[in-house]
């Protein structure tokens, strides 16, 4: 599978804090990597740097073949091929269709091919029938599902999930889960989420990482970081004994 | 007699509409970009820049139509204009009012924007340029409300006007300077009546704004 995302040394630091430290991953096509972590770990700071919503202050960001941690006027263009679901859900104040296309609407896509996928996403999330109501309206489990097809509609290359099933309802869990496998499934994507539920990162994820201090303590596949764990840290933290 | 008060008044209407509606626009453009800008963008002495435009709500409109005034007249450095004592010296001495209170109310408004609405466009890979459009438009009833409110500085203002336009018949009076001038005559039905005529111009134009405000045109 080829390389999706590489980061090389990665570090952030602010004044008086370093938020993110030396972190080296890659994900490739058809990965979902899971950053597990304490809260204040760096870990939604590593995603703004990957989505270029911050610059690092050292270190390499190479995406889908390019180093786009430099400078760039056309940063906007590089973020179109990926996409950042926030662990806040937020709405804009238009109905659900207007929130969902709106990514469809920057890129220009015509309205007959916006209707035509929209309406498909809307299906596959449930939100079918809300599709003309103001999306600050919806329920929470609803407006995280209306995030979610908003950035995957675009259909990025790399989906960036910072927690994007906390405080839902099982049922909700369930369909975007699967909403996430059925996207990496299309081929030639791949996903990092953020959780804290390390049950979560085991259905979903095929590999893990854990993230503490701003650096990554153990990154490996899935099955190896929970069943045969190296790092002192991670061994606690899946035999439930490190709570976050 | 009564047709020539009609028409007067229906002039001096027409011109208070003309220069205060100039100096709203004029100052809405610079105003709402500026405050936009304000509000979103985090720089050094953006704190002093903030109390400096709330400060400046209470700039005295005298201060402005002095300031004007100066750089307008035959000895100033923009005098060859010849432009004192006409209503484009109003409209540029009421812009000058109107633009801090449209920038201040717009730094409210677009500061009180949900953070995660910027950082959403941006991923979802809009320029910086079409972020601060969609939080404006996020933030559209405070904006209309800022230019409302500079509006209603412009047509209520009277010292500006005075000052660069000289409340000249027929050519720079407007509906406060014609009030001003009829009750220092002791016309005081007349000026009560253009009083009446000020609010209701005032009025219609709210009515106006409201509406833009619940229909969100932008």
């Amino acid at each position: 599978m080829s390389e999706i995302l590489r980061t090389e040394g990665l570090t952030k630091e602010y004044a008086k804090k370093i938020a993110v430290s030396d972190v080296s991953m890659s994900v490739s096509e058809g990965d979902i990597v899971g950053i597990m972590g304490p809260s204040g770990s760096g870990k939604s700071t590593l995603f703004r740097l990957i989505n270029l919503l911050e610059r690092p202050t050292r270190g390499k960001i190479v995406f889908d073949g390019n180093e786009i941690s430099t400078s760039s006027p056309d940063v906007h263009l590089i973020r179109r091929k990926m996409a950042l679901v926030l662990q806040k859900p937020s709405a804009m104040n238009r109905n659900v269709f207007n929130n969902v296309a709106f990514g469809l609407q920057l890129r220009q896509v015509e309205k007959g091919e916006t209707e035509r996928r929209v309406s498909d996403y809307l299906e596959r999330l449930g939100l079918t029938e809300s599709r003309e109501r103001n999306a600050r309206s919806l329920s929470g489990g609803e407006m995280q599902r209306m995030c979610f097809a908003r950035s995957v509609i675009v259909e990025p290359k790399l989906l960036l999930l910072d927690e994007f099933t906390a405080n839902l309802d099982p049922q909700n869990i369930s369909i975007l889960e699967k909403a996430v496998r059925d996207f990496v499934n299309q081929g030639g994507r791949a996903a990092v989420v953020i959780t804290h539920n390390p049950f979560q990162a085991k259905r979903l994820c095929n590999r893990a990482a854990l993230m503490m201090n701003g650096g990554i303590v153990e990154e490996g596949e899935t099955l190896r970081i929970f069943n045969n764990p190296t790092d002192e840290r991670t061994k606690a933290f899946v035999s439930g004994e490190m709570v976050f | 007699m009564v047709d020539a008060v009609t028409y007067d008044v229906v002039q001096i209407t027409l011109l208070s509409l003309y220069v205060s509606g100039s100096a709203t626009i004029l100052g809405s453009l610079i105003g709402v970009p500026l405050g936009a800008a304000v509000g979103l963008k985090e720089f050094g002495g953006k704190g002093l820049l903030k109390t400096i435009t709330y400060t400046m709500y209470g700039f005295p409109p005298v201060i402005s139509g002095l300031f004007i005034y100066y750089i307008f007249s035959r000895a100033g450095p923009l005098g060859d204009f010849g432009i004192l004592f006409t209503p484009t010296a109003m409209i540029l001495a009421q812009t000058l009012l109107v633009i801090p209170l449209v920038a201040g109310v717009t730094i409210t408004s677009v500061s009180e924007v949900d953070k995660n609405i910027k950082n959403t466009v941006l991923s979802l890979g809009a320029s910086d340029r079409q972020a601060t459009f969609t939080v404006i438009k996020e933030a559209w009833v405070g904006v209309i409300t800022a230019v409302m409110i500079g509006f209603g500085r412009a047509i209520a203002e009277v010292g500006a006007a005075y000052m660069v336009g000289g409340n000249i018949e027929g050519k720079t009076r407007i509906l406060t300077t014609s009030i001003m001038l009829e009750t220092r005559m002791g016309h005081f039905g007349y000026a009560i009546g253009l009083g009446v005529v000020l609010l209701i111009v005032a009025c219609g134009v709210f009515l106006f704004m409201r509406w833009l405000q619940e229909r969100e045109l932008l």
